[in-house]
């Protein structure tokens, strides 16, 4: 139980971790694609890791089946809008960010 | 108590800060966009007031449907808000200190956040409700057995009035009136991006089932008809925007849709009428199984609630159908 209850905290705090860059990332990096990739992460790896650590709590089956179809449902939906909001933006005609070039 | 108020302070602040954002701002895209924000964390404090009914509704109406119907009106207009000088402005800011002062004031007579003895924790009519309801009705939610049984006259109210919003907006918007004509090509149609069709139309069948289930799991859990009829209403406009208004069209065209607004007002009242026929009074359940009473409340509140998730479905639908129709032909 107590490696159940670790494991859980770890990936709890490594999820946490995820959203916390995300945001970060949101604010800090330079374009619109950076940005993007920084908003990704909060949803697929940050959600996924926190979606995991609580799956790991041991709260009875009926909880775990909903937790493991919302985690289903966030690795198709959050990678999808990832790469949708990039695409629209590549159509749109939103130049990728170099070295050297000022912040968009 | 202390994480709790923490989460409660945190979340009012940040729905202070985007009440704020969205005053300053002018791109009315952003603001949309920062209203669904809005919707969500009130969706959020409302869990934490624990009526998790109003925050599925919140959720549902405030961040999905009507995000989108906003995102519809702004395609029709500029996207980016006129300037009103200063001086008109003035009138409009005494209104906001004055309501904001006045409510700030009466909030002085409300109890104590968390108290146990306020009117509503002591007085018998909550015990009635929350006891005697799992013995007259036997169902575990008795948000649902409140709203669909013993103020079911009101929840006809609000059906009534949905019924009457969605033609209201149907005869604005003109649909009512003039048939579909031929378009040229869609605008709404993201044709070109197969990623989301693809996901769309494996996530679609999951998005109908999950709406069939909060239809029919309100009896056990958050849900009903209104917050069903929301997600199928959700389910439909999704199809519509990847797929394109002509197929949406297809799958269900617009008689349908305005049958089906009819539909629900007249499965309810037929209900009411059905109890009178039966011996009863108007929307009296029991009539339904004689020998056993919370057997016919269980079919009366499966009947409203399939009345009340038709016809929000098909008012939420046809009014994104309106204004997608809208947009194509202003073009």
């Amino acid at each position: 139980m107590i490696v159940l209850e670790i494991a859980s905290g770890v990936l709890l705090a490594a999820g946490a971790l995820f959203v916390i860059s995300g945001g970060v990332g949101l604010l800090r990096f330079p374009d619109f694609y950076t940005r993007t990739h920084a908003a990704g992460l909060t949803d697929s790896a940050g959600a996924g890791l926190i979606l995991l650590g609580l799956l790991l709590q041991g709260a009875g089956w009926e909880t775990a089946v909903r937790l493991l179809i919302i985690m289903l449902f966030l690795a198709l939906t959050s990678p999808t809008s990832t790469h949708i909001l990039a695409h629209a933006a590549r159509r749109d005609g939103v130049p990728v960010w170099r070295e050297g070039d000022p912040r968009r | 108590m202390t994480t709790f108020v923490l989460i409660n302070v945190t979340l009012l602040a940040i729905l202070i800060a985007t009440a704020l954002t969205i005053s300053g701002m002018r791109t009315l895209y952003a603001a949309t966009m920062l209203t669904a924000l809005f919707s969500l964390v009130t969706a959020c404090l409302f869990v934490l007031l624990d009526a998790v009914d109003v925050a599925f509704t919140e959720a549902a109406v405030g961040v999905g449907i009507s995000t989108v119907l906003l995102l519809g009106v702004l395609s029709l207009t500029r996207s980016r808000e006129a300037v009103t000088p200063r001086l008109r402005r003035l009138p409009g800011a005494v209104v906001v200190l004055f309501t904001g002062g006045t409510l700030i004031y009466a909030s002085q007579d409300l109890p104590e956040f968390g108290s146990p003895t306020t009117p509503v924790q002591t007085h018998p009519l909550t015990d009635v409700y929350l006891r005697q309801s799992q013995e007259d009705i036997g169902i575990p939610n008795t948000v649902t057995s409140v709203l669909a049984s013993y103020r079911g006259l009101d929840t006809l109210g609000e059906l009534v009035v949905v019924f009457t919003a969605g033609v209201a907006v149907l005869a604005l918007l003109g649909p009512l009136m003039q048939p579909a004509e031929a378009r040229e090509r869609e605008v709404l149609d993201l044709v070109d991006y197969r990623v989301l069709r693809v996901v769309t139309g494996m996530l679609m069948p999951f998005i109908l089932l999950f709406a069939l289930y909060v239809l029919f799991h309100g009896d056990f859990g958050p849900g009903g008809g209104f917050q069903a009829g929301v997600i199928f209403a959700s389910g439909f406009v999704l199809y519509g925007l990847v797929f394109g208004l002509d197929r949406a069209q297809q799958v269900l065209p617009r008689r349908v849709l305005w049958v089906l607004i009819a539909v629900g007002p007249v499965l309810y009242a037929g209900v009411g009428v059905a109890n009178m026929l039966l011996g009863g009074a108007f929307l009296d359940y029991d009539t339904f199984a004689p020998d056993d009473a919370a057997a016919g409340q269980h079919i009366g509140i499966l009947l409203v609630e399939s009345a009340i998730g038709v016809t929000v479905a098909a008012v939420m639908t046809s009014i994104f159908f309106g204004f997608a129709n809208r947009v194509e032909s202003s073009r």
